[in-house]
């Protein structure tokens, strides 16, 4: 694959569709046809909407989208439907309760997709993204998102007192 | 002209002579320190030499004369045609060696500090010769540079003004600086001291107050005198209501005095930090890193500490002292004269004492910020320890710098531990003189018991006080200490000065020019003199031997160092008269090792333009091929890297860097290229990011790669210090010159021969 040239097409000249094997199929303006491609977010914290690009299975990039809102609506569906997909990013609506002051310590929380227990190594894995919003790693790479910590009640307010 | 050697100069010269350039030597043949003299006139050369013996000298050629009746040490020799000068330089020490076409006639020497002035003799003695047929006496004098920062001397004795060593101050004194910090918050430095006044005083009252309590309510009552009750209890209430006053003006100073403390160290920390920014890295190459950040965090503490508990400390008990010494002389001032009495002798024990500590505590400072530089050593560098098996010796080392810092701080208890009873028993026995002198006056009848009660209860408090006004002492030596590390950096001059007179920069069109440019580290001299001419938009190739000063020739460029001599010119203009900060604005660097800060890769590659749009970031990225692995970390570009964060390989930091270097758009690119392999795929990879990060920009490149070497357009070589051999990849191997070598060893190490 030699040809090199910069592949941010304009927005609305691609197509996103399924195959019978459920993998995603992109169709570029000049008909060829990728299946099996992923949709990446650029800017995943701070500007999930803007900057996706739609890559191969290897990882090279096919088409880059500069903001999700210019797409032509059945486009951008089938785009955000391929984000959803691969994107696993439990908010976290509240913390019933951790295992110990120090760490490494269990968290028991409850998010948008269910309740769920993870282990937290070290104070470092909770990362402050500005004033109000967190992410938490756990000791698996799972990560969890806080997107507001103000909405949080109190319990939970006075937990991530200490890591923020 | 030093006045020393006027006189005897001129008493040298003949009528028609006049002098046209000298040069003072401080050695001796025999390497000693003594004073001599090299002077140049139109007619002759002449020596004053600092021994009996005429040092090297053919006999033939010299002329001694006599002066005052002793047989003089002045020597002299015609200006022949074929006489040279030659200025050779060592390590630290230097030659000025006088030639004829035949031999050597003389020769003197001097110490490294001279040999600007020794070189500029040999020049004047150049010019001279080669102007022979135009006889004037204008000789061009080139300006003196200073070796160290490249400042020009203006001053005839050859001291530079920028980098004169300061006169280190007298160790309080740093304290008495801080008082700069305190103005902006005068307001409430005078509130807090208002309210310790007002503390002090109510804290007082209720000692006062025993006095009539006893003598009015307590004796006559226990003599049977009737007492109104009520008496007693308004002096009760009375004592009530000054202990609620004096705990809620002491809660008012306490706040006060920390809030305002407070700021102060958060103002002498922010200074101290952003002065470091502003020095060259010379300062940084010698201080080392456990030691700075000792000195701003550590030392910031320690000051702050002080401002806040010791001082306000001991105000408040100074003051209490004169109040309670003055309620005491008001009251029965025979008693008081004999309560004093101790008092001069601990104040003379103070001050010996002080004198010891501050000694003690500056080498215990030392000793904590060595401890610190072992582990700013050790914990970055535990791959290598690790790989090298040497744990063992690590733990030793520190557990050396460990045993040091506990002996060095038992010296210091010692001494404090020796002291601080000592005040103890001499207050006990200025308690059992007043005790002793009130049992006398009872006996006379001349005071009364409330009196002797409210002696012994000031007393307490008045040396109480005074021990607590030692315990300061201990402190203010340390804060003394930690104040001075502070101000040696505030008082640290930056060694490359702003200009005077700044030229601002428009956009740079690239040419660059080096003239003559030598320079030294320390007293080794790295560059003898290069001239080089680089072109708007040509890329140049740096190659030869490690040592040989490709390196140091791209720090003067970049201007983290000042050349010693000669100059570098950017579009014309010497590059100390742009502005430091706009000048590298400019420059784009991609070094060997890249360093990313902790922040996100977005971040990193907008570090040289944190305004960067995210458009202009990605574009920067994919010309980088940096984008796609990006894009397959978990965050994409809000990943978070360096030294707490994601771990990236070489080629992917050298990519981002790379990407850095973009964004900025410069005209004059420095590339420090990797010498460490990575696999084709990420080869391949990282030459294209390069090719589009040359495209269109004056780029000199330290190179390795043999893809850059060719597509150089010119390559300089550099072996030595000097430029052995310039020319295209191909000419140069045609000449089998030194590039032909270094080209020859390359290819023989990437094709594994003799492997």
């Amino acid at each position: 694959m030699n040809n090199r040239v910069a592949t941010h097409l304009n927005a609305s000249d691609f197509h996103l569709q399924h195959d019978a094997f459920g993998q995603a199929v992109l169709t570029l303006p000049d008909g060829a046809q990728h299946v099996g491609v992923h949709a990446v977010r650029g800017f995943p914290i701070s500007d999930p909407q803007r900057g996706i690009a739609l890559c191969t299975a290897e990882g090279r990039e096919l088409v880059w989208v500069d903001d999700l809102a210019q797409l032509p609506p059945a486009v951008r569906s089938a785009v955000e439907a391929e984000l959803a997909q691969s994107e696993f990013l439990p908010k976290i609506q509240r913390i019933l309760s951790i295992s110990m002051q120090t760490d490494p310590s269990e968290w028991n929380v409850e998010t948008d997709r269910g309740q769920t227990k993870f282990l937290l190594k070290s104070k470092d894995d909770v990362r402050r993204l500005d004033q109000d919003r967190a992410l938490i790693t756990d000791a698996h790479g799972v990560r969890y998102l806080i997107a507001d910590a103000t909405a949080l009640d109190r319990t939970s307010r006075r937990i991530l007192e200490r890591y923020l | 002209m030093p006045p020393v050697w006027q006189a005897s100069l001129s008493a040298q010269l003949a009528g028609d002579e006049s002098l046209l350039g000298w040069f003072e030597t401080d050695l001796d043949s025999q390497l000693h320190y003594a004073p001599g003299l090299v002077a140049l006139t139109n007619k002759r050369m002449l020596a004053y030499c600092p021994q009996k013996q005429a040092l090297a000298v053919t006999p033939a050629a010299a002329s001694p004369s006599k002066l005052n009746g002793h047989l003089s040490q002045w020597q002299s020799w015609p200006l022949a045609a074929d006489l040279k000068l030659h200025a050779i330089d060592q390590a630290a020490v230097g030659t000025l060696e006088l030639c004829d076409a035949t031999s050597r006639l003389a020769s003197w020497r001097y110490t490294a500090a001279r040999s600007a002035f020794a070189r500029r003799l040999e020049s004047q003695c150049a010019a001279i010769q080669s102007q022979r047929g135009k006889l004037s006496t204008e000789v061009v004098v080139l300006p003196t540079v200073c070796p160290s920062c490249g400042a020009i001397i203006t001053s005839s004795d050859g001291i530079c003004a920028a980098c004169a060593p300061v006169a280190p101050p007298a160790p309080v004194s740093s304290l008495f600086r801080l008082f700069a910090f305190a103005k902006p918050r005068a307001l409430m430095v005078v509130l807090g001291l208002l309210l310790t006044f007002a503390g002090t005083a109510a804290s007082l009252v209720p000692l006062y107050l025993t006095m009539p309590l006893i003598n009015n309510v307590l004796v006559p009552r226990f003599n049977g005198q009737a007492v109104s009750v009520q008496l007693a209890c308004w002096y009760l209430v009375g004592l009530f209501g000054s202990a609620v006053l004096a705990w809620l003006l002491n809660w008012g100073r306490l706040y006060v005095t920390s809030w305002v403390s407070e700021r102060i160290a958060s103002d002498l920390r922010t200074r101290t930090y952003a002065h470091l920014q502003c020095l060259s890295l010379e300062f940084f190459g010698g201080k080392r890193t456990g030691d700075l950040m000792s000195r701003i965090s550590n030392d910031t503490d320690r000051i702050c500490v002080f401002l806040s508990v010791s001082l306000v400390d001991f105000i408040s008990d100074s003051v209490m002292i004169v109040m309670a010494a003055a309620v005491l002389i008001y009251t029965s001032p025979m008693l008081a004269l004999c309560t004093l009495v101790t008092f001069p002798i601990i104040v003379w024990l103070v001050y010996g004492v002080r004198r010891r500590l501050r000694h003690g505590f500056d080498q215990s400072t030392v000793a904590t910020a060595h401890l610190n530089n072992v582990l700013a050593d050790t914990i970055p560098g535990i791959r290598v320890v690790k790989a090298f098996a040497q744990e063992q010796r690590e733990i030793e080392r520190f557990d050396r710098a460990n045993a040091h810092l506990v002996s060095i701080n038992d010296g210091v208890n010692i001494v404090w531990s020796f002291f601080g009873p000592i005040i103890s028993f001499l207050t006990e026995l200025g308690l059992l003189a007043v005790w002793a002198f009130s049992v006398w006056l009872i006996f006379h009848d001349q005071i009364t018991l409330g009196v002797i009660s409210l002696f012994t209860g000031a007393i307490g408090r008045f040396y109480a006080r005074l021990e607590s006004m030692l315990r300061i002492v201990y402190t203010t030596q340390r804060a003394a200490a930690s104040s001075h590390r502070i101000f040696e950096i505030l008082d640290r001059v930056p060694s490359v000065p702003e200009p005077v007179n700044p030229v601002h920069p428009a956009r740079l069109q690239g040419r660059i020019e080096l003239r003559g440019v030598r320079f030294k580290y320390g007293t080794r001299e790295v560059l003898h003199g290069i001239n080089l001419q680089i072109e708007p938009g040509e890329m140049i190739g740096l190659v030869g031997p490690t040592g040989a000063g490709k390196s140091t020739l791209i720090n003067l460029i970049c201007r983290f160092f000042d050349v010693a001599e000669g100059a570098i010119l950017v579009d014309g203009v010497d590059i100390r008269s742009y502005p430091v900060a706009e000048y590298r604005k400019h420059i784009g660097l991609v070094l060997q090792d890249p360093f990313l800060f902790y922040g996100t890769i977005a971040e990193n590659i907008a570090y040289g333009r944190p305004n960067a749009s995210q458009a202009e970031i990605v574009a920067a990225a994919r010309a980088a091929r940096a984008h796609e692995f990006i894009l397959q970390l978990p965050d994409g570009y809000d990943s978070l890297v360096g030294e707490r964060g994601q771990s990236l390989s070489g080629g992917e930091r050298q990519r981002i860097s790379i990407a850095r270097a973009i964004l900025i758009d410069p005209r004059i690119l420095i590339l420090d290229e990797a010498t460490s392999s990575v696999d084709t795929e990420t080869e391949r990879e990282i030459q294209i990011a390069l090719d589009n990060l040359i495209r269109g920009r004056t780029t000199i490149a330290i190179a390795h790669r043999l893809s850059t070497l060719r597509k150089a357009d010119r390559l300089v070589v550099v072996e030595r210090g000097r430029i052995a051999e310039i020319g295209k990849h191909a000419e140069l191997l045609r000449e089998e010159g030194a590039y032909a070598r270094l080209h020859k060893a390359q290819m023989e190490l990437v094709q594994g021969i003799g492997v």
